[in-house]
């Protein structure tokens, strides 16, 4: 197996191209991650170039591939090439040409070749209910599909919230019985990387920091990379001094929103939600996120906020930023001036003495003595 | 010199009687709320801190930044309620457990501040604010030593100061707008509207969600009554509420003052008695 | 017997007439430095304002000043109040040379507290309302009858004390004029004097008892061990106790000053009234404690029962040291036991005003340099216009001059 490195060189990619994709992952996992874990972007893309080309099984479950579509797109369309030719895609049903038994027969090829090696990413919730029955795909039930293949995988990771955790399929009665991939695969490492959809940097990082070390970032306890998703969105938002200063968007399309003052009010669930969206934006465009255009985050990366609260309900504020900030509840008062404490002491001592020297120097007359 | 002795006694203990025997007879009436008593209801579960309403506040009062409490001099942050801040959210930490807490005037149904005011600069005036008039004040500040919530703030810093305090934005009011904390939380944190209401309103929150919520609405009848209602998920004396007696502050005061000066009878008549006295010893000395 | 203007004792002038008294010496013109420097710090508290000018807070709103110079102070002050009510009501007129001095020591007490109050409140320029725009009085503000009895109180102090001027004036006085109008004056004083006298008696009564309900509208934020719906009565035993305490001081510093001779059988008696007043006090006390079961709080040992039992004390103290002397104490001990009991009031007072007030934890107070500094040269000046009045007019008339005695 090439490394990366040759690879590109062999498809006549330019090596600036790739250096700035480079950069471009490095801006997506500042810290966390050991592959971009470098000063300069010339590290970067001689670590990720050394790397093999990760092999990558992609399978489609419930969902609507926009996960696939937002690695599809790129603002410059030689980036979406690029993305394929820094991974080996060998099996994804929206991308490749083959269809009908030669695609299935291209799954057991990919898997028998790289058996134990191959790093699965599903896409979507895994329908249980009914014995799986709501979800088929070339003969087999979803859930069966997915063992299968994850069997053979090295890794597997849910790209989405439908894979992470349900998605939209599993909210309110959940007909289908959807849950995610890490509900279903016990006996391979799982990493979530949800939100509708999710940074296709993400995945990328995770996928060539997997390709290069053998290992998987550091998780949080819902499984996802700690590198993208450890802060909530307000946490980094762009709009947050509006929020620290009370300016809030009441409706939207008023002069405040017009402004660019915070969604909070609108019903943002940046607050609660863990994701990277505020740092790294989407198909390569500045601003082109939620909050970025004006629309509030409606916590999609978060189970039980996404899909399940009102667009415009309001969330509880779990971690209070800058306590330091606050007052406490008693606050501190002026203090005492030694100065002052020294001029009381002298008086009252001074008054004390002269009362006692006056009354010792009128000890002597009484009234017998003094008889009127 | 026995009958000196007596005769004083008995003096102090006729000054005694008049000051304190009749009191406890004449007892003064708890007060109720006035009927078109307007209020705010906050709820510490519902706060997220955001502080929105402290900036409102402050733009609704024209009120300058006080950058000598925390941010070093670069923010509007203040240490607490203060000349230049009527209105502020406190941070209370109780082990894991956080809660916001907004202070500002309580607009009490029996307020100390007022039964203090010598001028009645502070009174309790249309729907039942507590409001402070800058040409009656001569800036005593009895109403500071009397509120049992340290509201009202002196400007210490003028040399022509005021007295600084929420007075529920009721020039906001008159021309049918909310008050600018209510108006500017996004979160429906702290609501406006009839005291009654709120209330109604208050107890239905804690019947929904009795694990959530302290069973009690600080307020309904805390020192007589405010028309600032609190519900909270922490015990109010955490929140800086340090007293829970039913009894208002000036109630045990008039209660005293008045048994001693109902109709200003007894101060009257001790007059008239002094001078009665007098006026026979000198007729006796006289003969 | 009981006569309201002196006219009919026969009074030693304090001098020779004509002849220019010296007040001015070496002590006189420390106060005179001390007042001066008042004055310029009152003037500098005006330019600059409470906050910077004094420690003073939104937590401890009143300071020194309202706990020294108006409680304190005019309690202090009370011997004129204490003295004319055992002269005018009880007849006992052998108190009654004590009478004007004391009366003085509180005519000036209490100008300098309605002095004091002028620098600490904030608005000063308003406060002419008080008295005047009586329509929009809150009638249930203590504060108000406070003031407006304090400002009374003094008006009819400096009457009672004005003939001792126009006795001054009668004889003496430069300008004709004035002499006439002090001879035409002085039988209309004696005659309007009583009602004056009665309303003299009337007023400390009930400010001085609602000095004591001030503190009542601090409600819970007053320790209870001090708060008490029998704030009024124990404020207005506490100043009588402290008034028959003040007089004995006074006329022991004026045995030193002056050379007067001390008024030995009386002041023994006054100062077994400041005893037994203190006691009633101590006891009335522990019993209302007793009834509202907060004793408990007294064997708690922090700072406030420790307060509490320092004021005991203090109280205490001088009732034994007097009952053991049987009547016959020497001036010196009856002078430590009278300053004991105006400490102990004076304690019991800022304890009420500001230890025991707690407005919550986080504030602090303690009076700054410049307060200390002001009330200082406050007293100063008072002292100073007493020291000068003394010498002018007749005001200690009644005691003779122990000059020779004096060693």
């Amino acid at each position: 197996m090439d490394t990366i490195a040759a690879y590109l060189e062999r498809s006549g990619v330019s090596r600036r191209d790739f250096v700035t994709f480079c950069g471009k992952l490095m801006v997506a996992a500042p810290f966390g991650l050991a592959i971009t874990n470098f000063l300069d972007v010339e590290a970067v893309a001689a670590e990720v170039g050394s790397a093999r080309r990760p092999s990558i099984i992609w399978l489609h479950m419930q969902e609507c591939t926009g996960c696939t579509e937002t690695l599809l797109r790129p603002v410059a369309p030689d980036l979406a090439t690029l993305l394929f030719d820094v991974i080996s895609l060998d099996y994804h049903e929206t991308v490749m040409a083959a269809s009908g038994h030669d695609a299935e027969a291209a799954l057991r090829d990919a898997m028998k070749q790289n058996d134990g090696k191959f790093v699965l990413v599903v896409e979507g919730s895994i329908p249980l209910k009914d014995n799986g029955k709501y979800l088929k795909i070339a003969n087999q039930w979803g859930v069966d599909r997915v063992r299968d293949v994850a069997a053979h995988a090295a890794a597997v990771i849910s790209i989405g919230s439908c894979a992470s955790w349900g998605g939209v399929q599993s909210t309110g009665i959940n007909p289908t019985g959807a849950v995610g991939v890490d509900q279903v695969i016990k006996t391979r490492p799982v990493v979530n990387i949800p939100g509708c959809p999710p940074n296709p940097y993400v995945l990328l990082g995770t996928v060539l920091q997997y390709a290069k070390t053998g290992t998987l970032p550091e998780l949080d306890e819902l499984k996802r990379p700690k590198f993208a998703y450890d802060r909530v969105i307000h946490d980094h938002c762009p709009r947050r001094p509006h929020f620290d200063a009370g300016r809030f968007a009441k409706q939207f399309g008023d002069s405040n929103h017009r402004q660019g003052w915070c969604l909070y009010q609108l019903g943002c669930k940046g607050p609660v939600t863990h994701a990277p969206c505020s740092t790294r934006h989407f198909n390569d465009v500045v601003d082109a996120w939620p909050i970025g255009i004006g629309a509030p985050c409606f916590g999609c990366t978060e189970a039980g906020v996404g899909y399940t609260l009102a667009l415009h309900e309001t969330v509880p504020i779990k971690r209070p930023m800058g306590p330091d900030t606050y007052p406490a509840v008693y606050a501190e008062g002026k203090g005492i001036s030694p100065l002052a404490t020294g001029l009381a002491g002298i008086v009252g001592g001074a008054l004390v003495g002269a009362g006692l020297l006056a009354s010792k120097k009128l000890d002597h007359i009484t009234d017998t003595e003094t008889k009127e | 010199m026995e009958t000196d002795r007596r005769s004083l006694l008995k003096g102090i203990a006729a000054a005694a009687t008049m000051t304190v025997v009749s009191t406890p007879a004449l007892a003064r009436e708890r007060k109720k709320a006035p009927d078109d008593a307007v209020g705010l209801l906050y709820d510490a579960t519902k706060c997220v801190g955001c502080k929105a309403c402290v900036v409102k506040c402050k733009e609704a009062g024209d009120l300058p930044a006080d950058i000598d409490g925390y941010g070093g001099g670069l923010y509007d942050a203040p240490e607490g309620l203060n000349e230049s801040t009527r209105n502020v959210i406190q941070l209370v930490k109780d082990g894991d457990e956080t809660a916001y807490v907004k202070k500002q005037c309580m607009h009490c149904i029996d307020p100390a501040c007022v039964g203090a005011c010598m001028m009645g600069a502070l009174g309790k005036r249309e729907f039942g604010i507590v409001s402070w008039d800058n040409n009656k004040c001569i800036g005593c500040r009895y109403c500071q030593v009397a509120c049992p919530f340290g509201v009202p703030k002196f400007q210490w810093s003028k040399t022509s100061p005021r007295i600084v305090k929420c007075e529920l934005c009721r020039d906001l009011l008159a021309e049918g707008k909310l008050p600018a904390c209510v108006d500017a939380c996004p979160r429906g944190a702290v609501i406006f509207g009839k005291r009654e209401e709120l209330l109604q309103i208050a107890h239905q929150r804690i019947d929904e969600n009795k694990d959530l919520y302290v069973p009690k609405v600080y307020g309904e009848t805390e020192l007589g009554g405010t028309q600032v209602l609190y519900l909270s998920h922490l015990e109010f004396e955490k929140l800086g509420f340090r007293f829970s007696d039913d009894a208002s502050v000036p109630e045990t005061q008039q209660t005293v003052q008045h048994g001693i000066y109902k109709g200003f009878v007894a101060p009257l008549a001790l007059y008239g008695l002094l001078g009665a006295v007098m006026f026979r010893n000198r007729k006796r000395d006289d003969q | 017997m009981t006569t309201y203007t002196d006219q009919s004792v026969p009074v030693p002038s304090p001098r020779v007439s004509g002849e220019r008294v010296r007040v001015r010496g070496v002590s006189f013109n420390i106060l005179l430095f001390f007042a001066a420097v008042a004055i310029a710090l009152i003037i500098w508290r005006f330019v600059v304002g409470l906050g910077a000018s004094t420690a003073l807070s939104d937590g401890y709103p009143w300071g020194l000043w309202i706990a020294f110079d108006v409680v304190t102070g005019t309690a202090l002050a009370c011997g004129g109040y204490a003295l004319a009510l055992l002269v005018y009501i009880f007849n006992k007129g052998k108190y009654h040379p004590l009478v004007r001095p004391a009366v003085l020591t509180s005519a000036l007490g209490y100008s300098i507290a309605g002095l004091s109050v002028m620098i600490d409140v904030g608005r000063p320029w308003l406060a002419w309302k008080l008295p005047i725009k009586f329509w929009t009085w809150n009638l249930n503000s203590v504060l108000l009858e406070v003031a407006l009895c304090i400002m009374a109180y003094t008006v009819v102090l400096w009457i009672e004390l004005t003939p001792a001027f126009l006795e001054k004036f009668k004889d003496d006085a430069e300008w004709p004029r004035l002499r006439a109008f002090a001879r035409k004056a002085l039988p209309v004083f004696d005659k309007a004097l009583i009602w004056i006298l009665a309303l003299g008696l009337l007023l400390p009564t009930m400010h001085q008892s609602s000095l004591g309900s001030l503190m009542l509208l601090a409600g819970p934020r007053l320790h209870g061990l001090w708060s008490t719906a029998f704030l009024p009565l124990f404020y207005l035993v506490t100043c009588l106790a402290m008034g028959y305490a003040i007089v004995v001081i006074e006329s022991s510093f004026s045995a030193i000053a002056f050379g007067r001779k001390p008024a030995m059988r009386i002041l023994n008696r006054l100062g077994t009234f400041a005893a037994w007043g203190t006691l009633l006090f101590v006891a009335l006390r522990f019993i209302d404690l007793a009834i509202k079961g907060r004793l408990p709080l007294l064997a708690r040992f922090n700072l406030y029962s420790a307060l509490f039992w320092a004021e005991t004390l203090l109280f205490v103290v001088p009732f034994v040291i007097l009952l053991t002397k049987k009547n016959n104490a020497s001036l010196g001990s009856l002078l430590r036991a009278a300053m004991l009991v105006a400490l102990a009031g004076a304690l019991y007072r800022f304890d009420t005003f500001l230890v025991a007030f707690d407005p919550g934890p986080g504030w602090h107070y303690f009076p700054s340099v410049s307060e200390q500094l002001i009330t200082i040269g406050l007293v100063a000046l008072e002292l100073a216009i007493y020291v000068a009045v003394v010498k002018n007019f007749p005001i200690l008339s009644g005691e003779q001059n122990v000059q020779a005695h004096h060693d």
